[in-house]
């Protein structure tokens, strides 16, 4: 028998990222018994309810299909509102999902083995919720297929010197790459569940998406090399998908987004506001499931310490902003921060970003707010209304009030705009429901690699076993 | 069909361990003794399996840098020459270039605006190299393959969840169903089992 299943219970430790005792056995069986198990009754409920909402997504974007763009709070001079802002919101939630299965990977962090599945879970999810909304915003998304280069009847090519061209190539990009780098490390834990799967059904439906795997040493070297390289190639791509996200806005000769800023703090402000997500998402799925083993206090320590790193940049950022609308010594800029920015119609939502970005989230310095799960757990939902907070002031304070002053508007969002934002909670959920139900959260083979008794030693160099 | 020979009757023999370190003193004694074409079975990756079994480094990432070359170079070619970055004089002499080419002056910038193309190029190169990454990986490790010999064996049910182990295959020069199965039994592993051709 194993050691570690002999062995006593340890006092548990703090800083520790993976508690009780467990051995290759009870590891595997304790995170598939969740997908292979009766389905529970706040399952139903929380799926019923995301269901629910995404019925609200369904008419909003049925509507826009009938009566089209108009629906929504649109127009000139503000051509870009809601669909933008959730645009970049969705999709920088999205970005946490890499950088922990990615950059953690290639930095030996330890503590992304229990919630890397889980975030990458969320980052596709986020994705598809994020690139909705271009396709939306097209008025005929039926022809999305012209974003494409393809050699059409017509001779038409997209027209590559545009950020919006280069937004296309990174969104599907990093879509595509995402969804191979979570369904690679599904596969031996798919294998796991077709072994263990009692119905004919799962079995055999585990059996295709494992595609046949058999643990070969050769074929687990291989498939390591890959991972370890595929996560570098995440790691560039996470980073430049933010980067081109800002470009739609920094290229623009636009005063206030003209910025040499933007790339490094939108980058930023994506990990901010998806750790905040994995946070919110992590504390009530270990709760349900019984998984504070697996996602120990550690791990949500760790991330709200990320928090607090990555929002000092974006505070940095927003400090940058208001200095260099300064030192330009562009009246325009200057105008533009001081009655349409930090003051005017939109200083409200200004102070109140500056407050859920750069003041609430100091708590984090201290111990008691990282643990405290009530408080981490409040932070992280602020931060959240924070970052969608900045990139409302970021689109809106600019666009009403383009370079002619007879063509100054004003920009409110529609009943439809509303809807179409709540709808997207509900794919978003309704998709992490069933990824709960269906596929294991967490990376069993991963776990088992944490046990001690999985170390080996030079064959012949004496040992323990 | 003629008769196959005797020894091709079964797949190999299958010895089941229940922790990779006795899985890896296992492989490095196989290899001592001479034998090639074995494998090893884990439900996680085991470090020094590989070298214990005596199998070579692979080639993955040469395959995936050229992926991403190949990456490159299809974001380039194909923003220069649809840009009409190929200039219109050379239609006579290549053809294909003016059946892509879509000159659009923006603004008076050059057809060619080849600083303009490098984020599509990047993104390509990323793109392809993942490709290769998981399909290369996939392709070259004979997936997806639904059947194998392996899965006849009740135990092997086991190798993704808590057991490791030892195949010696039937192909191998110095296989003997006998002589082997009582060199596996010295390894005192926790089952021997025939895997059935």
């Amino acid at each position: 028998m194993t050691d570690m299943a002999t062995k006593e219970a340890k006092v548990p430790d703090k800083d520790s990222l993976f508690t009780g005792t467990y051995n290759f056995g009870t590891v595997t069986s304790k995170i598939n018994d969740i997908v292979t198990g009766p389905t529970g009754k706040g399952w139903v409920v929380g799926f019923a309810v995301s269901f629910l909402i995404l019925q609200v997504l369904l008419m909003a974007v049925t509507w826009l299909l009938y009566e089209g763009i108009g629906t929504w709070g649109v127009n000139v001079p503000v051509g870009w509102g809601f669909d933008i802002i959730n645009f970049v919101w969705w999709i920088g939630i999205g970005h946490a999902g890499t950088l922990i299965s990615a950059i953690l990977l290639l930095f030996h962090q330890q503590w992304r083995t229990s919630i890397n599945r889980f975030a990458e879970a969320m980052t596709l999810f986020a994705v598809a919720c994020a690139g909705l909304y271009p396709l939306a915003h097209m008025g005929r998304p039926w022809f999305f297929y012209w974003l494409m280069p393809y050699p059409s009847t017509m001779q038409l090519w997209p027209q590559f010197r545009s950020p919006l061209i280069w937004d296309v190539f990174a969104v599907s990009t990093y879509l595509t790459v995402s969804l191979l780098f979570w369904y690679t490390g599904l596969v031996p834990d798919f294998a796991s569940l077709r072994d263990r799967a009692k119905n004919i059904w799962a079995r055999r439906a585990y059996g295709i998406l494992s595609l046949g795997w058999r643990g070969a040493a050769r074929h687990w070297h291989r498939y390591e090399t890959s991972y370890l390289l595929l996560a570098g190639l995440s790691t560039p791509l996470v980073l430049s998908v933010h980067t081109i996200v800002s470009f739609d806005f920094a290229v623009g000769n636009v005063p206030g987004w003209h910025a040499t800023i933007f790339p490094p703090y939108f980058v930023a402000g994506a990990v901010f506001a998806g750790f905040a997500m994995v946070v919110n998402l992590a504390i009530p799925a270990r709760a349900a499931y019984g998984l504070k083993d697996y996602i120990t206090d550690k791990h949500l320590d760790n991330m709200a310490k990320v928090m607090l790193a990555s929002g000092w940049i974006v505070f940095f950022g927003y400090g940058v902003e208001a200095f260099m609308a300064y030192y330009s010594g562009s009246p325009e800029e200057r105008d533009l921060f001081m009655k349409n920015r930090a003051f005017g119609p939109y200083g409200l939502w200004y102070w109140m970003l500056i407050l859920c970005n750069g003041i609430i989230p100091q708590l984090f310095w201290w111990e008691y707010f990282r643990r405290s799960m009530f408080w981490l757990w409040m932070i992280s939902f602020v931060i959240n209304i924070g970052m969608w907070l900045e990139r409302f002031v970021i689109l809106m304070s600019l666009q009403r009030i383009p370079w002619q002053s007879s063509a100054w508007g004003q920009y409110s969002p529609t009943f439809w705009d509303l809807s179409t934002y709540f709808g997207t909670f509900g794919l978003f959920f309704t998709l992490f429901f069933l990824f709960l139900r269906l596929v294991p959260m967490i990376s069993a083979f991963e776990m088992k690699h944490m046990l001690p008794e999985s170390h080996t030693h030079a064959p012949g160099s004496g040992g323990h076993h | 069909m003629g008769a196959a020979p005797a020894k091709m009757a079964s797949f190999g023999l299958l010895a089941e361990f229940d922790n990779p370190q006795a899985l890896v003193d296992a492989a490095d004694r196989a290899r001592r003794e001479g034998f090639v074409k074995m494998e090893g079975y884990s439900p996680f990756p085991v470090e020094g399996l590989r070298e214990a079994l005596g199998q070579k480094r692979t080639l993955m990432p040469v395959a995936i840098f050229f992926g991403g070359i190949t990456g490159t170079i299809t974001g380039f070619m194909l923003q220069t020459l649809t840009s009409g970055g190929l200039p219109a004089e050379w239609d006579a002499w290549i053809p294909f270039n003016q059946w892509f080419s879509y000159r659009l002056n923006i603004a008076g910038r050059p057809f060619f605006s080849w600083q303009a193309f490098v984020p599509p190029m990047f993104e390509l190169t990323i793109l392809f190299a993942a490709f290769t990454a998981v399909f290369g990986m996939l392709a070259i490790n004979g997936y997806p393959r639904l059947n194998h010999p392996l899965f006849e064996v009740p135990e092997f049910g086991r190798a993704s969840v808590d057991r490791f182990f030892l195949c010696i295959e039937s192909e191998d020069k110095l296989y003997d169903n006998e002589k082997t199965r009582e060199f596996l039994k010295n390894l005192k592993p926790l089952t021997i089992s025939e895997v059935p051709a």
